[in-house]
């Protein structure tokens, strides 16, 4: 559970997000501990991959008048993410000041999104080289690396399709994790996968989270998996936070009953 | 004006449709390069620019593409002839006007293009931070050229038999030169119409069949 005496890595401080009419985070607070893993869980429309979204700047918050006293800002590692400072007063981020506050987070995908034009190597190269500026044998030896990690050392010159959906993920993984995020993003990365290759992806995520200390945030139906990596799981409900605890209590004894009706909806698939 | 057929005719006014032949190549270079790369600007620029630049943009296009070619040569050259040397504007200004007329095609073959690459391709791009012109040259623009390219091709061929069009403001291609050569001799424009359509064939039928092989091939292609 949370540490009092260490900075949030992730403070979420009353945001919100609407798509026109529809709102989505509903003055949504939560702090995230470095190194920590939490799952969100809760049915569709919760509100768990617009967080996600929001952290990874594909969607903007919906802002709020004056953010210095009724918060609707993102902070990561202790900066403003969804705002930037200026002259003591918070005002929405620009597209340049997202540019570079994005880059300690990474995300993958659930329908991989990888480069159908480019081989598996370079897939994971490409952005070692153009964002991080490392030389391309630096970018090889690291992706090689990576691509080793997750069992596709011998697929480095295929093409994304030529590839399974599991191996396509697994690519994915190891793009994410060649820009040495502090943070990582996992959304429903095994739910557009045949049910013979979940295990594989799962298997090495759990490498991940057990060799290195990035921050994760995993929306995720595999509850199983949920209760290995994770040391908190949150129950959302239309864009609010329903309940929250360490996966075991969560998943043996809810205590709220959306949490319970869930679920047992999801058990039950 | 009814002419007999005449194989001598066709020895001799051969040359002169020849070198109107070797204009429409021209033309069609100049006017081809226009339209691939100011085509292609356009598309790009309607998907970054501010919206009203955009609109703007798509006003002055929409207006190219729903006016008739000759319209547009016709008024571009009586609008410019008294300020460009006319020993060479008719190539210049029918070249531009030609390039420009079917960039406002080529832009919608390569908007398109565009349009069909999956909204996860920009999302990943945003998620590895990469600045917006490897998104564009390394993710975008690759995907798109192997959908848009033979429609673009599709579209200059379409222009390269439209280059005759330009005869009306003097540019020597092979209807010019036909009519020259009627004018000096009273016959021959049987003759050169039909070498100039079989020129017109021989040149743009191989091309067809070349892009109906890359077509066929590119959907083949890994991506």
């Amino acid at each position: 559970m949370q540490n009092p005496t260490t900075e949030p890595i992730i403070k979420f401080d009353r945001v919100n997000k609407s798509f026109g009419d529809l709102q989505v985070l509903d003055q949504l607070s939560f702090n995230i501990d470095p190194g920590e893993r939490v799952t969100l869980i809760g049915p569709s429309g919760s509100g768990k991959t617009t967080i996600l979204r929001l952290l990874m700047t594909l969607e903007r918050i919906t802002p709020v008048k004056s953010p210095e006293t009724d918060g609707g800002v993102i902070w990561v590692e202790g900066k403003p993410f969804s705002h930037m400072e200026k002259g003591g007063k918070l005002t929405v981020a620009s597209e340049r000041y997202l540019r570079r506050a994005r880059q300690k987070v990474g995300m993958v995908f659930q329908q991989f999104n990888l480069f159908p034009n480019m081989k598996v190597l370079r897939n994971v190269t490409e952005a070692q080289v153009h964002v991080l500026k490392r030389s391309k044998d630096e970018a090889d030896e690291k992706a090689r690396e990576l691509l080793d990690l997750v069992g596709l050392s011998s697929k480095v010159d295929n093409y994304p399709n030529q590839l399974s959906g599991g191996q396509q993920q697994r690519v994915a993984i190891a793009r994410a994790l060649a820009m040495d995020p502090d943070i990582l993003l996992l959304d429903e990365v095994t739910s557009a996968l045949d049910p013979e290759l979940v295990a594989d992806v799962l298997g090495v995520l759990r490498d991940v989270a057990e060799n290195t200390n990035i921050t994760m945030l995993i929306v995720t139906h595999e509850m199983g998996f949920a209760k290995d990596v994770s040391n908190r799981v949150m129950m959302f409900d239309q864009g609010t936070i329903v309940e929250e605890d360490t996966p075991e209590k969560i998943f043996s004894d809810p205590q709220e009953g959306r949490t319970q009706d869930f679920l047992r909806a999801v058990l039950a698939e | 004006m009814q002419q007999e057929w005449s194989n001598e005719t066709v020895r001799e006014i051969f040359p002169s449709i020849w070198q109107g032949f070797i204009v429409v190549l021209q033309v069609t270079l100049v006017a081809g390069i226009i339209a691939v790369v100011l085509g292609l600007l356009v598309a790009i620029v309607e998907r970054i620019a501010p919206a009203g630049v955009r609109r703007v943009l798509s006003g002055v296009f929409q207006f190219i593409r729903n006016t008739p070619l000759l319209v547009q040569v016709l008024l571009v050259w009586t609008a410019t002839s008294l300020y460009i040397n006319p020993d060479w504007s008719a190539f210049i200004v029918g070249s531009t006007v030609l390039g420009v007329h079917y960039a406002s095609y080529t832009s919608e073959s390569y908007r398109a293009g565009i349009d069909a690459i999956p909204q996860g391709q920009w999302e990943a791009a945003t998620a590895l931070s990469l600045p917006t012109h490897r998104t564009w040259g390394a993710v975008i623009l690759p995907q798109m050229m192997r959908r848009s390219t033979a429609a673009v091709a599709n579209w200059i061929i379409a222009m390269f038999k439209e280059v005759p069009t330009l005869f009306i403001i003097g540019v020597l291609e092979m209807i010019s030169q036909a009519q020259k050569y009627q004018g000096q001799h009273y016959t021959g424009a049987v003759e050169g119409y039909t070498i100039a359509g079989l020129l017109f064939l021989a040149a743009s039928y191989p091309v067809a069949v070349a892009m109906r092989r890359l077509e066929i091939r590119l959907a083949k292609s890994n991506y």
